[in-house]
């Protein structure tokens, strides 16, 4: 897997500038854990990666494809009338991925057979949330790059997610997060960038 | 299975879920077609030239109820910016959703068309052209009305502005649908509007889910 090298990447909304002349890179087996206040262009910057988003410049090599990057961003895309689940294959199956045990892949992220099978919109934020992770998990992509994936887990949600994110970059994944908050577990290849100190 | 079956499936999965939402359309358009004997008199003879705009403004009107709602839950949701970043091309999956959305709510309006235009006084000859124009019409209304949704995703009173949007893009195919029934109904052929009407709905199959496409991004870009 190729590095990932973003140079003087410039991001607007609207007419205001949220990310201004941002470089760095990441490698295969790191983790870049992306701080900053309220605004700061967390959000876009991962739009941009994602491919949501142009920038206004700067550029970004290589691009990660659609087939090669997971992204979840604030909302967990999970109808509520369909359970999750239902959710999941569905998204595998648009993706063409083949999931062997869609059950298993909910059952990682904790969310047992009575939740995996009941309307996604009667589980609580966390169990949505969590729901939306079993995504990462269903379908192997080396990129995951994840906006807020913490909001709403509890103490067991996070330890889960430490060891996702582990098991991801010890099998050669790379990670870039963005939250508030620091990154649970411990994790020798954590790099931070502050875009408030950009 | 293809990401354009995937997404047909989901459609048809969660309206049968909602089977309100989906029935609507259905409910109103008989509601409108046999209300309108009764504001008439039945017995009138009028009713016979009236029933194909009848029928076709019902139909149009209940293609216009569900529209709103197309893409509103997957923006809420989340899924409509995974889907701007999927590997499929977003137009196919838009067409697949509007061919879900039209199987779920005009083609029983196509079925039940036949009845309601022997009931509205119109002899075999037009209703068989009554059915066919909404056969090749009611695609078009449906995949106008997902562009014009597309287009008004993202505003805070697209209900108020997408009939005002809309409404000019789906005439045409309320012109060539009832002029079709009327030739038929006056002995002429109606061959003619029937021809427009598959022109309108090649168009619209082939240009309406790219330029929606193109909305959604803008939208959420």
């Amino acid at each position: 897997m190729p590095r990932l090298e973003v140079h003087q990447l410039v991001v607007s909304r609207g007419d205001r500038i949220v990310v201004n002349d941002l470089s760095f890179s990441v490698a295969a087996g790191e983790v870049l854990h992306v701080l900053g206040r309220n605004g700061a262009g967390k959000t876009s910057l991962l739009e941009v990666l994602c491919g949501l988003r142009r920038p206004d410049s700067g550029h970004i090599a290589p691009q990660p494809e659609s087939r090669e990057r997971h992204w979840i961003g604030h909302k967990n895309a999970l109808n509520p009338v369909l359970s999750a689940l239902e959710n999941l294959e569905f998204w595998a199956a648009l993706n063409g991925e083949r999931i062997d045990d869609p059950r298993a892949a909910l059952a990682a992220v904790g969310l047992q057979k009575a939740q995996a099978t009941r309307p996604s919109g009667q589980l609580s934020t966390g169990q949505k949330r969590r729901a939306a992770l079993a995504r990462l998990v269903a379908a192997a992509r080396p990129w995951w790059l994840l906006d807020e994936p913490l909001a709403g887990l509890d103490v067991q949600g996070l330890d889960l997610f430490a060891g996702l994110l582990a098991a991801h970059v010890g099998g050669g994944g790379a990670v870039i997060v963005t939250s508030h908050q620091p990154l649970p577990g411990a994790l020798a290849t954590l790099r931070s960038l502050n875009l408030s100190a950009a | 299975m293809s990401a354009a079956g995937a997404i047909f499936r989901r459609e048809l999965q969660i309206a049968l879920r909602r089977r309100a939402e989906w029935a609507q359309p259905l409910v109103f358009y008989g509601i409108v077609a046999l209300l309108f004997p009764l504001g008439i008199a039945p017995e009138s003879p009028a009713l016979k030239t009236f029933a194909p705009a009848i029928i076709w403004v019902g139909a149009l009107l209940a293609a216009l109820l569900g529209v709103e709602r197309l893409f509103r839950a997957d923006l809420d949701d989340g899924s409509l910016e995974q889907m701007l970043i999927a590997e499929v091309p977003l137009a196919l999956l838009i067409a697949a959703k509007l061919a879900a959305q039209w199987l779920l709510t005009a083609a029983p309006l196509v079925i039940a068309s036949p009845l309601l235009g022997y009931g509205l006084g119109l002899e075999t000859g037009p209703v068989i052209v009554l059915f066919w124009s909404l056969l090749l019409g009611t695609p078009t209304l449906i995949f106008t009305g997902g562009f014009a949704a597309a287009l008004t995703v993202g505003a805070p009173r697209a209900g108020l502005m997408l009939p005002i949007l809309v409404l000019p893009l789906m005439t045409p195919a309320v012109i060539f649908g009832g002029g079709a029934v009327r030739a038929a109904a006056a002995g002429l052929s109606p061959e003619a509007p029937l021809y427009f009407l598959g022109a309108l709905l090649a168009l619209s199959l082939t240009l309406l889910p790219m330029a929606a496409a193109g909305a959604l991004r803008n939208a959420l870009g």
